[in-house]
């Protein structure tokens, strides 16, 4: 058995939950400051990838990253930088897909922080970047550490945005659940049973861990 | 040296409109009822909140001015400011939160100050701990050892005794008052408790419904209130509407049908005749101010009786007049159900 598909799965996941990680955080924190009509607008721009069927959201990126397409075209002439139908195209999709569910958690949790703690620090001298990291990060740490948890079981099982961007070539893009269509289509039964099983497997590893993590996070600062 | 506030800012139909000057080593209370703008004012004081006019000027340098367009941030202005609830980080122990605020310092000196601090506010055995483990006397101790690392040149205090237990607030307070000597600068304290403003701040301002009156000698506030607002803050126990009497040095109070002299003069915008309760007292015929009632109520307080009267004369929905008796002397009168009651003419002060 070819175990290429689980490590691109997990490598694509990956490199996708650190992005999300610091983007989400970084947008969660950025709305927070914004006038009420422009966060509710960018805020339902930011969700929508949640909502939408993953299709669409791979046929959106398409229109910007695709070899014919202005962005996708002109860093293909320029810099030889194909965007679509590589391991890192998977990036992409894994990043719109999963970002919602970091971006959202991060701001509810922001919004719940204490802010007389931010006002007190800033009174104290403390660097607002201080702050935020030393700080209110780590009051908000459990709701970070579920959503980066989420982001990465949600880039693990992504399919609909992945099959369009990235495709399915053995060895090089398929990941775990292209894997298992293509078995499926392709009427290997028997193969597609062990990969459905690696994948349940995995989901419940990823599982355990959020339940652990909450068990260690419900102790928190005595 | 002093802090000097002179601010105005709208919170939607509530306005704020303060002015007042701390100086150092006389500190100064903001007194006034809850929802009066005393921490809206803090917060403008320390940068927390921007005015909307004004300015705040502190040892001569400029915090804010609306007109310069001058509003530093309140990292540069060096202002310590005691939350109301500490706001203590909860995920750092006692020592971080201190040692965090010495950033400007290297190493061995950032661990030489902690613990300086730690040992100044009696902290060293909790070091370690986190603020929720503390007690309420100790997140106190803790936030103004934090506040302390930070260098401020001016001390804020927001209802610094407000999140204790009223048992535990002698000896917190008597250990606050040290401290505060101690400092160098100028100190608000914001507070609703006149009792805790007199034992501690030297002099005081009024802020009513976000206005302020001109800062004051705590004992002359008690003295002589001046406004109804001030006196109510300063524990009057009797304020009724009254209008001038039929002679020089008379007012009348309609709704008690009485004519009262006064040791000072009528003045114009007076409404309102205020006394204590512990200025009234059961008088024998012929005095000064002396006039028949009947006993409404007595209520028992700790070593005092409180004794609700209406004068005989009184219209039906009158207000009853407060008499604060020593629990022998209320015991020792021959008719607990009417007497005559007196007030002084000195003691009847004239508000506006």
């Amino acid at each position: 058995m070819d175990w290429f598909p689980l490590y691109n799965s997990i490598r694509v996941a990956a490199v996708s939950t650190v992005l999300v990680f610091f983007l989400g955080i970084f947008a969660a924190q950025a709305i927070a400051k914004l006038p009420r009509l422009a966060k509710g607008v960018l805020d339902v721009f930011l969700t929508l990838p949640l909502v939408l069927p993953p299709t669409v959201v791979g046929w959106l990126l398409l229109l910007a990253l695709g070899p014919r397409r202005p962005l996708g075209g002109w860093l293909l002439e320029t810099f030889g930088l194909r965007l679509t139908m590589t391991w890192q195209s998977a990036i992409f999709a894994a990043v719109a897909v999963s970002f919602p569910l970091m971006y959202r958690t991060a701001r509810g949790a922001f919004e719940s922080f204490d802010r007389t703690l931010a006002q007190a620090g800033r009174t104290l001298g403390l660097s607002d970047a201080c702050i935020f990291w030393r700080i209110q990060m780590p009051c908000c740490r459990q709701s970070i550490l579920a959503g980066t948890v989420l982001a990465f079981a949600r880039a693990l099982g992504e399919y609909g945005a992945t099959s369009m961007l990235a495709g399915y070539t053995p060895g090089r893009t398929a990941t775990v659940s292209t894997t298992v269509y293509q078995l499926w289509r392709t009427g290997q039964d028997a193969l597609a049973l062990r990969w459905v099983l690696v994948n349940l497997g995995l989901s419940a590893a990823v599982l355990l861990a959020v339940n652990l993590l909450e068990r260690k996070e419900g102790r928190s600062w005595p | 040296m002093a802090l000097t506030v002179q601010i105005q800012k709208r919170y939607g139909d509530f306005r704020l409109d303060v002015d007042f000057t701390a100086e150092d080593g006389q500190a100064l209370a903001l007194l006034g009822a809850s929802g009066c703008g005393k921490s809206a004012t803090l917060k403008c004081v320390a940068g927390i909140d921007r005015p909307d006019r004004g300015r705040i000027e502190l040892d001569g340098q400029v915090l804010f001015d609306s007109e310069a367009d001058i509003d530093l941030p309140p990292q540069r202005r060096r202002v310590g400011l005691l939350f109301q609830s500490y706001a203590l980080f909860p995920n750092m122990t006692v020592e971080r939160n201190i040692a965090v605020c010495l950033g400007r310092l290297d190493r061995r000196e950032r661990r030489r100050r902690t613990a300086e601090l730690l040992a100044l506010l009696r902290l060293e055995e909790q070091a370690a701990l986190h603020p929720r483990q503390l007690s309420g006397g100790q997140r106190q101790r803790a936030a103004l050892a934090r506040v302390l690392a930070a260098e401020p040149r001016a001390l804020l205090l927001d209802e610094p005794f407000s999140a204790l237990d009223s048992f535990l607030r002698q000896q917190l307070e008597e250990e606050l008052r040290d401290l505060l000597d101690r400092f160098p600068g100028p100190v608000v304290w914001v507070s609703h408790d006149r009792g805790e403003a007199c034992r501690n701040c030297p002099r005081v301002c009024v802020l009513e419904a976000g206005r302020s009156s001109p800062a004051r000698g705590m004992a002359a506030l008690m003295a002589d209130p001046v406004t109804v607002s001030a006196a109510r803050l300063s524990g009057c126990g009797n304020l009724v509407p009254a209008r001038p009497g039929p002679g020089p040095g008379l007012a009348e109070v309609p709704a008690w049908g009485l004519t009262l002299r006064t040791a000072v003069p009528w003045r114009a915008g007076v409404t309102t005749l205020g006394f204590r309760a512990n200025r009234v007292r059961p008088a024998e015929a012929g005095e000064v101010n002396a006039f028949p009632c009947r006993v409404v109520r007595a209520v028992e307080d700790a070593f005092s009786i409180l004794v609700l009267l209406l004068p005989e004369g009184a219209e039906p929905e009158a207000p009853p007049l407060r008499m604060e008796l020593p629990g022998e002397a209320w015991a020792a009168l021959p008719d607990r159900t009417r007497l005559l009651a007196s007030i002084r003419p000195e003691d009847l002060m004239l508000l506006e």
